[in-house]
């Protein structure tokens, strides 16, 4: 099977701030030579910590941003590459869902005027095609069509997230990248809209960039996982395999910090040493375990086998 | 629990009046919640269903728009709803501490560390200056702040969020208070800082004997943390009782579909059971039971008629007409025929 896109070895530099003097810019390597393919009809999770690239990576993936160095192939091709026309029809295969559905929406628009924007902007549609277009969409994320002549300010969170992944689905993207879209809901609204992307997904044969903090529902939502650590892909693997084994000892102790979803399951646990870290300032800052790579140091484990989940109870770090 | 407990709510009841008096929010209604010391309560529940009001009700901080319109808060055998604001503002900091959401917004940009971590010692225990700042030290070392000498005297904004958010829990434990209320402590904080900050808290209760009372929307904040739980639904408590047996076997449909639609590490459920609906409008609940339109258990009188608390054999209550004596029974019967 071909990807739908494929990175290879890309990274984004960005210029540190000046000192006062104008002396040295330092760069933060917000990403760091990261690889990953996401197949047809697969979802690729990633998750890590605040600072960690997510959501430089999701803007490199949506041309946000242009890569400083390596390679983001879509369907084969390379995108640097593309003229003003491939560009475009690049912009309209990829589409994102944000998380925070109460800014993503103009309050001003109604909603099918939000839905078929992009429609319009890129396509040249006869305007009844566009109204049934809109409708159609309106139907598939489960709105009524009487959705459609009212404002956003007349939903809920998950309403309001549906319409979002209607208008982001208007143009029959391939790959959608998916930014947190559940946190800003409520608890028993985010089943609702997880089942509702697993079943487009199924339907429409999309594929998902899925970035979350809720390692559950990452591990819920995809078939496989990138765990992100300064910018760097410190762990990959079959997402199931990797939730219930993790081997990088930054993996292990990301998914040990992870809320129990059973009293049972109660553990005291890895304890990262220090806050986390930041790209900019990562190397010095750090103490180096031995079972890490050099710049990957916040972690230090005590005692052999220190990733195992224990009960014993720890003194907790000072940042 | 025979002795006294710490915190007893009777039938407490908190509503928002609009000016006009016309729109009513019973933002909690009918509460009933005991906690006895040392103990760790959850109250979970979705925006709106009235949890941060509970607790403004417990510290009396409400705004002017809402009042406590009935029921008691027995805390150390004395009812806190008739207390005086002056006997009041004893409590609060001193016997009953509470830490917020966002600790940017609850520290002042414009003062030390040490100033507002010494703050509340001056205040109820007349501390000098020198002295407090002494003993500001001392709780920062408390939540584990390296160079806690350093720190005392920086501002908030050179510290991390973990950081701030452990400053915010020495000031709440400052006074050596006996109840501790934390309102979604951890949501602005990363998993790890998250994962620490909990076992700080679960020390700091070890070692002081505080009873803590967690506000959150996360269940597996609950489920790692706490004793007891309370399940609150547009502004009642809907099922109350120990951790455990709810995660076990929750009698509430409302509970039982919060429970099943959390993805958890280890299933491969292709789907999640989600719950059909939104949460009601506090100001128009429908008649009868507030959950009965989501409710794939509803039957007619449910729709009619809103259930009282009723007392589980295992210490649980639950409003819900399906645990009502005999109902569960005639229904199995209902069923076999």
């Amino acid at each position: 099977m071909t990807a739908v896109l494929q990175a290879e070895d890309v990274t984004k530099y960005f210029a540190g701030r000046r000192g006062l003097f104008g002396g040295h810019r330092g760069v933060v390597r917000a990403v760091d030579g990261i690889s990953f393919a996401i197949d047809g009809g697969k979802t690729l999770g990633v998750v890590g910590e605040s600072g960690c690239g997510k959501t430089t990576t999701a803007k490199l993936v949506l041309g946000l941003e242009d890569p400083t160095g390596g390679t983001i192939l879509f369907e084969g091709r390379d995108l640097v590459a593309l003229d003003a026309a491939g560009r475009r029809n690049y912009r309209k295969s990829v589409q994102a869902v944000f998380q925070d559905p109460y800014a993503s929406l103009n309050p001003r628009m109604r909603i099918s005027a939000v839905i078929a924007e992009p429609l319009i902007t890129n396509e040249t549609v006869a305007p009844d095609a566009v109204r049934t277009r809109m409708l159609e969409m309106l139907d598939l994320v489960g709105l009524p069509a009487r959705s459609a002549d009212l404002f956003p300010h007349e939903f809920s969170g998950g309403q309001r997230q549906r319409i979002a992944i209607a208008r982001a689905l208007v143009l029959s993207p391939k790959l959608v990248v998916l930014d947190e879209p559940v946190s800003a809901l409520d608890v028993s609204i985010r089943a609702q809209i997880l089942n509702l992307l697993r079943e487009l997904q199924d339907r429409l044969g999309l594929s998902y960039l899925f970035i979350a903090h809720d390692l559950a529902a990452v591990a819920h939502m995809s078939h496989e996982i990138v765990v992100m650590y300064l910018g760097k892909i410190v762990e990959r693997g079959e997402a199931q395999a990797l939730a219930r084994e993790p081997l990088h000892p930054y993996t292990k102790a990301l998914f040990a910090a992870a809320l129990p979803s059973h009293p049972d399951e109660r553990r005291e646990d890895v304890v990262l040493q220090g806050g986390s870290a930041e790209p900019a300032q990562s190397a010095e800052r750090l103490s180096l375990p031995s079972a890490l790579p050099p710049r990957h140091g916040a972690l230090r484990q005590r005692g052999a086998g220190g990733a195992r989940r224990r009960r014993s109870h720890r003194r907790l770090p000072s940042l | 629990m025979s002795q006294e407990p710490l915190l007893s709510l009777e039938h407490l009841s908190a509503h928002y009046v609009s000016q006009q008096g016309t729109r009513v929010v019973r933002a909690v209604d009918d509460v009933t919640i005991r906690l006895g010391a040392g103990e760790t309560l959850g109250i979970v529940g979705e925006s709106g269903s009235g949890k941060s009001t509970l607790a403004l009700t417990i510290m009396r901080l409400l705004p002017p728009a809402a009042r406590i319109v009935g029921g008691r808060i027995m805390f150390e055998g004395k009812n806190l709803v008739d207390k005086p604001e002056a006997e009041m503002r004893e409590v609060r900091g001193k016997r009953i501490a509470m830490i917020l959401q966002d600790p940017m917004a609850s520290l002042n940009p414009l003062f030390t560390i040490g100033n507002q971590v010494g703050e509340p010692l001056r205040v109820h225990e007349g501390a000098t200056r020198a002295n407090a700042w002494q003993r500001a030290i001392a709780l920062l070392k408390s939540v584990r702040i390296a160079s806690p000498q350093t720190r005392v005297a920086q501002y908030p904004h050179e510290m991390s969020g973990g950081m701030r958010q452990r400053i915010v829990g020495a000031i709440g434990i400052s006074c050596e208070p006996r109840l501790l209320i934390a309102d979604e402590p951890t949501t602005s904080l990363d998993l790890t800082i998250q994962a620490q900050y909990l076992n700080l808290l679960r020390e700091l209760q070890r070692e002081h004997g505080l009873a803590l009372i967690f506000i959150t929307h996360n269940l597996g904040i609950v489920a790692k943390m706490c004793d007891q739980l309370a399940v609150m639904y547009a502004g009642r408590v809907v099922e109350k009782g120990p951790v455990a047996r709810i995660f076990n076997a929750p009698a509430h449909p409302y509970t039982k579909a919060l429970l099943g639609s959390i993805p958890r590490m280890s299933d491969n459920r292709r789907q999640l059971t989600a719950i059909d609906g939104q949460p009601p409008d506090l100001s128009s609940l429908p008649a009868g039971c507030s959950f009965a339109p989501r409710c794939p258990a509803a039957f007619a009188r449910c729709r009619a008629e809103a259930p009282p608390e009723f007392a589980l054999d295992d210490g649980r209550t639950a409003r819900c007409w399906l645990a009502a004596p005999g109902v569960a029974q005639s229904l199995d019967a209902q069923a076999a025929k």
